[in-house]
């Protein structure tokens, strides 16, 4: 009798634990119903989604980077400069699909670079990404002259304005990202070895795990997914802006952090990232519906940040 | 009056007991040694002592007085000094900061007093034997015993009345272990109460006074050491009489597998050549800094060699993968820091090395690594509810369990293993033996290395000595004893 009682008790503290971003996320979503009739509305929520894409998108890598305790700061930088030469590819006369390819292999090309300036330069991610995080908005800079770029192929409007069965392509491409990830993470052994970098590198090491490639994959493909949210992005706005993504990667971190993944690496996940980003989105929304103005609104997000790593803490501190 | 009393201690996590009705007394000038089977409770027990944790019930008396201990400041305040068995010192600051740290001598508030400080801190480094460091030595540049005795340096600069040690002696030589002994005897003479927690009997029968012996968080009792033998204590440890340690041996060499030539690393290894056969049982003894420990690691490909290879069955190894891929398995003598990765499951972490090798293209069969792994949870008989339960919450043995199970799962031909039982306790070692014992049996090559001499002699069929980066003497099983391998092991012996 009393065991059970006490596994019971045991129990749900571990079920507080494993869901406390969806406990979160829950909250804010009744919090939201309150102050909106409009909230809840298809078009609102999706309004919310898309704009959540774009930081959701590279949230993504980013956990994947924050898992093998390393951090990536260029990858604002690096959506504007994938987003400056999908812009100058087709400014050049090529096809979109060209454009789109060669805007991938700009991103993973920079991502591939990070992960090997850090894995074999052995220089620490957080300078190596600060280093190329300038040096990316320095390309964009001289790609753009500076002033943005027009794109004029209205076709590409789709990717970021289009919709495939009524959702946002943004958030269906957000969507199958997530997806793919976290099935990868789950189900393969590069995913297992990401976890097993970011928990214990010498571990992996000797478990024969080769540790410097699986970080040059992992910094390749948040380089990748910052270049599709460079795709979203400019064709949301069909141009190139030599200024896009600053401080994004903030946002990015933000993301992975309030959605419960360790910044020291080796434990979370992508679901968590997903909700830590809808968590931003819809605190953005309701402040919006709100009619608070968007000074005070970077104070509130700051606050709700603060709020939800606190709480994440504390309950931490109970589950021991 | 007693120094330390503790009455009925009881301590539950989530209204799971852990310790039940313990009790622990000790006296000024009195060493008692605490001891139990991993998971018996010693630690927490020492956590209670250290106000880390508040016991549920019982109480506890300092002096005669009754006195709740609510946090680790409290019980340093109260005279309490405890020594964890991962030492709580900042590596790159110097010797002297380390032992003061929190509270500098200053002037005037705020201004470092630097000749004070060097000066206290050269008295208490003399205090502990090791007056030849500088008070500016950085803790990095110094070794696992050196650390230690800072440890006590740092506690006797408290005042401390009371010193607790959990298992001072796990990572310390003999010759360590002897000095940090006659240490404790010195305190003891001092007036000091000395409690330490330990695996090794043979310690306890030379240094304590008293036994307290703990098991599944049950008090068993205490025992006055000149009234028992070392027999009676392992029973009480264990509940059963351990009769023999060591299995029985048969011999059954078999092909050579493992072969070394001529291995040459920058600094660390000269020359080494051997081989080892299938079916056989090679030690490797020697005195820590001898390069045992950088051995295993040039075995398992981790070190660029200068010259000379490493060759299993034929294929040369050059790194981690080529070694697991050859069938050649290294079970470290740090399963923290490069066995384990601690914040993962269990089985996570027995499958660790095996995603490659069980997964299709890269996609993992979850069936099937089910499947493996619950051959392993129960055929090792890890002592987890489950699983996927993360290893940081097991005992060192069944740490050890888990790791041993990660690498016999990639079906080693070879089997490296480097103080397997290093901080474990009797009952646990003794499965590990016949485990060792049982693979040999059935064919695996095995490397033993150990500092236990007792380990080696019992297990191996042939014994390499070595000393100073090189093989300073070869053994086989009838003509080894522990003079002949220490002989060898300060770098003498018969033949030069």
């Amino acid at each position: 009798m009393d065991k059970t009682q006490s596994n019971s008790w045991v129990n749900v503290l571990l079920i507080v634990d494993k869901f406390r971003v969806f406990i979160i996320f829950l909250l804010l979503l009744v919090i939201a119903s309150f102050i909106s009739d409009a909230f809840f509305t298809v078009t609102n929520l999706f309004n919310v989604m898309r704009q959540v894409s774009i930081v959701g998108i590279i949230a993504v890598g980013m956990t994947l980077v924050i898992l093998t305790a390393g951090i990536d700061l260029s990858v604002g930088s690096v959506m504007a400069l994938t987003g400056a030469v999908v812009a100058g590819v087709m400014t050049a006369g090529m096809p979109i699909p060209i454009a789109i390819l060669v805007c991938l292999i700009a991103g993973l090309i920079i991502g591939a670079f990070n992960g090997v300036v850090i894995s074999k330069g052995n220089v620490p991610p957080f300078i190596a990404t600060l280093a190329v995080m300038v040096i990316a908005r320095g390309f964009t800079l001289v790609l753009t002259g500076g002033s943005p770029t027009i794109i004029n192929d209205a076709s590409y409007r789709v990717i970021g304005s289009g919709t495939l069965l009524g959702v946002p392509v943004p958030v269906v491409i957000m969507g199958v990202i997530f997806l793919i990830m976290y099935w990868v993470l789950k189900n393969t052994t590069f995913g297992r070895s990401i976890y097993a970098v970011g928990g214990n590198e010498e571990a992996a090491r000797l478990a024969g795990i080769n540790v410097d490639r699986v970080k040059i994959f992992v910094y390749s493909l948040t380089g990748m997914f910052a270049a599709v949210s460079a795709m979203i992005y400019t064709s949301r706005l069909m141009s190139a802006q030599p200024n896009a993504g600053t401080m994004l990667e903030l946002d990015a971190i933000a993301a992975v952090i309030i959605g419960g993944t360790r910044l020291t690496g080796g434990k979370g996940g992508v679901i968590g990232t997903l909700i830590g980003a809808l968590i931003m989105g819809v605190l953005d929304n309701i402040l919006n519906l709100a009619n608070v103005s968007p000074f005070y609104q970077e104070i509130a997000k700051g606050a709700v940040i603060l709020a939800a790593v606190l709480l994440d803490s504390k309950l931490a501190k109970l589950n021991r | 009056m007693t120094l330390l009393t503790m009455k009925n201690i009881t301590k539950e996590f989530f209204r799971v007991p852990v310790l039940h009705g313990v009790d622990l007394e000790i006296d000024r000038g009195e060493i008692v040694a605490l001891l139990g089977e991993n998971g018996a409770g010693k630690s927490t027990l020492m956590k209670i002592i250290a106000g880390v944790h508040e016991p549920t019930s019982g109480s506890i008396y300092l002096d005669g007085e009754e006195v709740t201990i609510d946090s680790p400041s409290d019980s340093q305040h109260k005279g309490i000094s405890i020594i964890h068995q991962e030492f709580n010192l900042l590596p790159d600051i110097s010797i002297m900061e380390n032992i003061f740290l929190g509270r500098l001598p200053r002037k005037w508030g705020s201004f470092v007093r630097w000749n004070e400080m060097k000066e206290k801190t050269k008295a208490l480094l003399e205090r502990v034997g090791i007056g030849y460091l500088a008070p500016e030595t950085s803790i990095r540049q110094c070794s696992i015993a050196e650390q230690q005795l800072i440890e006590i340096a740092k506690a006797l600069s408290f005042d401390a009345e009371l010193l607790i040690m959990d298992e001072p002696t796990a990572t310390l030589n003999n010759e360590e272990t002897e000095r940090l002994l006659q240490l404790m005897e010195e305190l003891k003479n001092k007036g000091m109460g000395v409690i330490f927690i330990t695996h090794r009997l043979n310690e306890v029968m030379h240094a304590a006074d008293r036994a307290v012996i703990l098991r599944d968080g049950e008090f068993i009792g205490v025992k006055h050491v000149e009234e028992t033998t070392q027999d009676e204590l392992v029973a009480m440890m264990v509940g059963r009489e351990l009769t023999d340690m060591f299995p029985e041996k048969k011999n059954h060499a078999g092909e050579e597998v493992l072969r070394v030539e001529h291995l040459h690393v920058k600094h660390q290894l000269e020359d080494i050549h051997f081989s080892v056969a299938g079916g056989e049982i090679l030690g490797i003894a020697g005195l820590m800094g001898c390069g045992k420990s950088e051995l295993s690691r040039a075995l398992f490909g981790l070190y660029k060699l200068e010259s000379g290879k490493v060759q299993v069955n034929g294929s040369t190894i050059q790194t981690p993968k080529d070694a697991i891929d050859a069938g050649l398995a290294l079970v470290t003598d740090d399963r923290k820091s490069e066995g384990l990765v601690l914040d993962l499951s269990v089985a996570e972490n027995i499958l660790l090395p095996n995603y490659r090798l069980l997964s299709k293209r890269g996609v993992l069969p979850k069936k099937q690594l089910n499947e493996v792994v619950n051959v392993w949870f129960g055929n090792l008989a890890i002592k987890a509810s489950s699983p996927q339960v993360e290893v940081n919450q097991l005992s060192g043995g069944n740490q050890q369990k888990v790791v041993l199970g990660k690498w016999l799962q990639t079906n080693p031909k070879v089997l490296i293993l480097n103080e397997p039982t290093r901080g474990i306790d009797i009952g646990a070692k003794a499965e590990i033996y016949k485990r060792i014992e049982r693979l040999a049996e059935e064919g695996m090559a095995i490397v033993l290395i150990s500092s236990e001499m007792p380990e080696v002699l019992g297990l191996a069929d042939r014994i390499l000595v070595m000393s100073d980066g090189r093989i300073s003497g070869e053994l086989d099983r009838q003509e080894a004893t522990q003079e002949k391998i220490f002989e060898y092991a300060i770098g003498g012996g018969s033949n030069g």
